[in-house]
């Protein structure tokens, strides 16, 4: 399903649409985090995609006025051969890297995630290396944003 | 859910978002297959830290970070683009050429 919503996602011509489709793509994304074991993770991606990024996109397509469909922005023959064969290559390099399992020695015992889950609780388990371990990238984190909104707002304005 | 699988779909929807990149000529879509790859980073995250301890599900969360900076930052440039040009089309911007 995610697969499919990503495939209409790129083919589409209205940008609102695409931006529809990718939304579909973004809850099925959390749908598998959930079945991965991340069920913070995905509630974090339903709220920060699905909700706060995919209204700026919309936002801005409205702010344009580019909801009406014009004519197709979809490169010609020579671009989708092109684009088909880099992404073919790309496809393969992909699954020759993905099908080498991580080696034993490093992997943790099944239901170890799981079992620290429920001893700290969802939020606890990320919560607490977050604070601790990553705490330094975690104040780097909040000065990007912080230089992203500086930024935005710089730019958007309408005379520099 | 199974690693293999999960870093299958993963690869996919990476490989979609770099073919829309290369497919699009507007400058919003092509900032959505951007998302979208950076999507498909988070799913094998995610698979790995399955295994491999919490690690991958805190980097998980700067990956969001770095996104939401970026996609405001980017639709920001946007804005200021179509000012200048009244297109998001990306064959217009040839201003550095001449």
């Amino acid at each position: 399903m995610a697969i499919a919503s990503a495939l209409l996602c790129i083919t589409r011509r209205n940008p609102v649409s695409s931006a529809l489709w990718l939304v579909v793509t973004l809850f099925a994304l959390a749908a598998m985090f959930v079945l991965l074991d991340a069920q913070f993770i995905a509630a974090l991606q339903v709220l920060v995609y699905a909700g706060a990024i995919m209204v700026l996109f919309l936002f801005v397509i409205m702010l344009l006025n580019l909801g009406r469909p014009g004519p197709t922005d979809i490169k010609g023959p020579a671009g989708v051969a092109i684009a088909a064969v880099l992404a073919g290559l790309l496809m393969f390099q992909l699954r020759v890297l993905g099908s080498a399992p991580p080696p034993d020695a490093i992997q943790l015992p099944a239901g170890t995630l799981a079992e620290l889950q429920t001893r700290q609780g969802m939020v606890g388990a990320v919560a607490n290396p977050l604070f601790d371990a990553y705490l330094i990238p975690f104040e780097l984190a909040s000065l990007l944003l912080l230089a992203a909104i500086v930024g935005a707002v710089v730019l958007a304005k309408r005379k520099l | 859910m199974l690693l293999s699988p999960a870093l299958a779909i993963s690869a996919v929807l990476f490989t979609l978002g770099v073919a829309g990149v290369l497919l699009r000529r507007n400058a919003i879509v092509i900032f959505m297959c951007v998302e979208l790859m950076l999507n498909a980073v988070n799913l094998t995250f995610v698979a790995l830290a399955q295994r491999l301890g919490i690690g991958g599900q805190i980097f998980v969360l700067f990956v969001m970070a770095v996104a939401a900076a970026e996609a405001g930052v980017g639709l920001a440039i946007i804005l200021a683009v179509f000012r200048h040009k009244q297109s998001v089309s990306l064959q217009n911007m040839n201003l550095l050429k001449d």
